[in-house]
């Protein structure tokens, strides 16, 4: 997306040039396809390295934890909702930051790309005015629109736009509804399920998993000093692959995010071996909005319904 | 050095005739990626898969092994005293393992294996292993073997290196192991004269066919305190992005640090040895609570500085790397180890620059 990486390039370079930030916060090209890469700039130079297309997926609020410098950070509408969420919480103050908005279009689904391919996937071309992806690699080439292949919480999303900016790279992009999106589609699924099959479900969603903590370390909310599987006095998890343990660090954190999730995808695609871990934290999400009628990262003054009391908070859960 | 051909149905065949002796092993497609698992009867490795998504060295060295078991019934006479859990070490096979993969033991046995130490659980599994080799022929991008001292027909640590040949396999059998197996198998056909020269045409196409690849020749005269203190021409720069996950640890086929745990499940207490990961904020965290590798500048120099410095200068034998490319795959932010070798290699204290290369 030209337009869109011409005019990052243009703000960064300007914020530096008037020494308005000390560092800004974008992506740049990385070296295998799918994958950019997380990169700061410090001089005008350095900018140059900028891009921005559908495979900037990470959330870059993870980069801005307590760091003191001034920083200009590239920002979509759930990266600029995770920002938020870190300045109610106080990871970075609001004045420290220049935030360079993009109105999202989505970001692919590097998973998805790979199950289709016949081989490796060596080069990723997106044709803006058709709206598809075409990666080819030995032998294969494929073309999709790229409506297909987003990644699951970029189609659902209704927050494109940055909540919180001081200035957009581009005009707004049209949101989608709740109703047409249906965010929480999947979510009732898996409610409707017995006990037993969403035992089953969810032992099968995790049977994969290797404990790397991607996901969680993807994630900008995950900044504890010290997370609880590391705490070794008292120990609350075992460190092993034992499938309770598994379960417990998954089920943990998912809670810890509970009203600060933005769906950012990031753990997802920061998977090695594609666990949809947003099983847990799209329906925390949904009881966040159905109970509180919460959404985490709107503004920079409410803290999130968790940790904080209203006479008339909900309590019929309470059995 | 024999060549025996197999064909592709006398493949299957010598499988089952091989189960009654061997726990054999191989690619299976899971939910969306292929791993190493445990055939069940009748169920054939996947021969025709690029990669898997976790290396195979769990095979010989698990992510989780009871190491020691103990009881914690007061009554019992060995109250608290740990013993060796009884174990069975059956002879196992690994089919199809890629050449990186497989020349990935060698490098991990120089830690297992010393004058000073044998680690008993990594050798006796490994000594009961046999490695059925499957050239590979169709490189991936991320793929540099052949510049990390390993190749696509490498057959170091191999007991059987089989090549693809259409309908049927060109196998040379490397060692006794391996002879035992193809014997086992039933396969003893000899290939003709010609086997050996269209196997070696086949690695030249494959050798061809790397398209990326490492720098590491200066690696070992340049100094071990300009590069560890290069931060800010390398470390701070390329550690921005890092999240210091374990992914890059866990998937690395040469990776071997471990950490040691003690669990209790009602009477009874369980030493397990877990795979460990630099990466993580606790490795190397002293009892005091101090941590000499305490940011994640510290813990990322730890990991490239100990594949491309610390273990070429102990063991003088190359990289402690094969060239497979799964960190370069899967690491969620595209931190390269291509790129970072390259910078070492070129590194210049002098001017604190380096050469910096996309792959």
């Amino acid at each position: 997306m030209k337009s869109y990486t011409d005019k990052i390039k243009e703000i960064a370079k300007r914020l530096l040039k008037e020494d308005k930030v000390d560092m800004v916060i974008g992506y740049r090209k990385g070296t295998v396809p799918l994958m950019h890469q997380p990169f700061f700039a410090t001089s005008e130079g350095e900018v140059d390295s900028f891009v921005w297309d559908s495979n900037c997926g990470l959330n870059l609020a993870n980069y801005i934890t307590d760091r003191k410098e001034r920083i200009g950070i590239v920002a979509t509408g759930c990266n600029s909702r995770n920002i938020a969420v870190h300045v109610v919480e106080g990871k970075i103050q609001r004045d420290q930051l220049y935030i360079i908005g993009v109105p999202c279009q989505g970001m692919v689904d590097r998973h998805k790309l790979a199950a289709m391919a016949e081989g490796n996937i060596a080069s990723v071309e997106e044709d803006e005015d058709k709206g598809t992806i075409t990666i080819s690699g030995q032998g294969f080439s494929k073309s999709v629109d790229k409506a297909e292949v987003l990644q699951e919480n970029c189609s659902i999303c209704v927050h494109r736009n940055p909540v919180l900016y001081d200035e957009l790279v581009a005009d707004e992009v049209t949101e989608q509804t709740r109703e047409q999106a249906d965010p929480y589609a999947r979510v009732r699924e898996i409610e409707a399920m017995s006990p037993d099959d969403k035992w089953a479900y969810f032992d099968d969603l995790l049977s994969d998993c290797i404990r790397c903590y991607a996901c969680r370390n993807a994630c900008p909310l995950c900044y504890c000093p010290q997370c609880f599987v590391d705490e070794s006095n008292p120990q609350w998890v075992g460190k092993s692959v034992d499938p309770t343990d598994i379960r417990t660090f998954h089920l943990l954190r998912a809670y810890h995010c509970a009203g600060r999730c933005t769906d950012c995808g990031a753990c997802v695609r920061s998977c090695p071996v594609g666990i949809n871990v947003r099983d847990f934290t799209k329906k925390l999400e949904k009881d966040c909005l159905e109970l509180y009628g919460w959404e985490a990262g709107l503004n920079t003054e409410q803290r999130p319904p968790l940790d904080t009391y209203k006479p008339e908070d909900p309590e019929d859960f309470i059995k | 050095m024999k060549v025996i051909k197999i064909d592709k149905n006398e493949w299957a065949s010598g499988l089952e005739k091989l189960r009654s002796a061997y726990e054999l092993i191989g690619p299976v497609k899971e939910k969306f990626y292929h791993a190493f698992q445990s055939l069940e009867s009748g169920q054939q490795p996947d021969m025709d898969y690029i990669n898997t998504r976790v290396s195979p060295k769990y095979v010989i060295y698990p992510q989780s092994e009871l190491i020691l078991e103990c009881s914690l019934n007061e009554n019992d006479e060995d109250y608290k005293i740990y013993k060796e859990p009884e174990k069975e070490y059956t002879p196992k096979a690994i089919l199809g393992i890629r050449p990186c993969d497989a020349d990935s033991f060698s490098l991990v046995r120089r830690n297992f294996d010393t004058e000073e130490y044998k680690d008993p659980y990594w050798l006796r599994a490994y000594a009961s292993t046999t490695f059925v080799g499957l050239a590979c022929d169709q490189p991936c991008p991320t793929c540099f073997c052949s510049s990390a001292g390993s190749g696509p027909y490498s057959d170091n640590n191999l007991d059987i290196l089989l090549a693809d040949n259409g309908d049927h396999y060109l196998a040379r059998v490397l060692t006794e192991k391996g002879k035992k197996l193809a014997s086992a198998a039933g396969w003893s056909q000899e290939a003709g004269d010609e086997a050996d020269q269209q196997i070696e045409q086949k690695k030249q196409e494959a050798e061809s066919a790397i398209q990326s690849s490492v720098k590491t020749d200066k690696l070992a005269s340049q100094s071990l305190l300009d590069l560890y203190d290069a931060t800010n021409a390398i470390w701070e720069k390329e550690a921005f992005s890092c999240i210091n996950c374990g992914t890059c640890t866990f998937v690395c086929p040469t990776c071997w640090c471990f950490d040691v745990q003690d669990e209790v499940a009602g009477k009874k207490g369980y030493r397990i040895r877990n795979w460990d990961s630099c990466m993580y904020p606790l490795f190397t965290m002293h009892a005091s609570g101090h941590n000499p590798r305490g940011t994640k500048v510290d813990r990322l120099r730890q990991r490239f500085m100990h594949k491309l410095k610390y273990y070429v200068d102990k063991y003088e034998n190359g990289i402690q790397c094969t060239g497979c490319g799964r960190c370069v795959q899967l690491c969620p932010v595209n931190i390269d180890i291509r790129r970072i070798c390259n910078m070492l290699n070129s590194y210049d204290p002098e001017s604190c620059t380096c050469e910096v290369t996309a792959s």
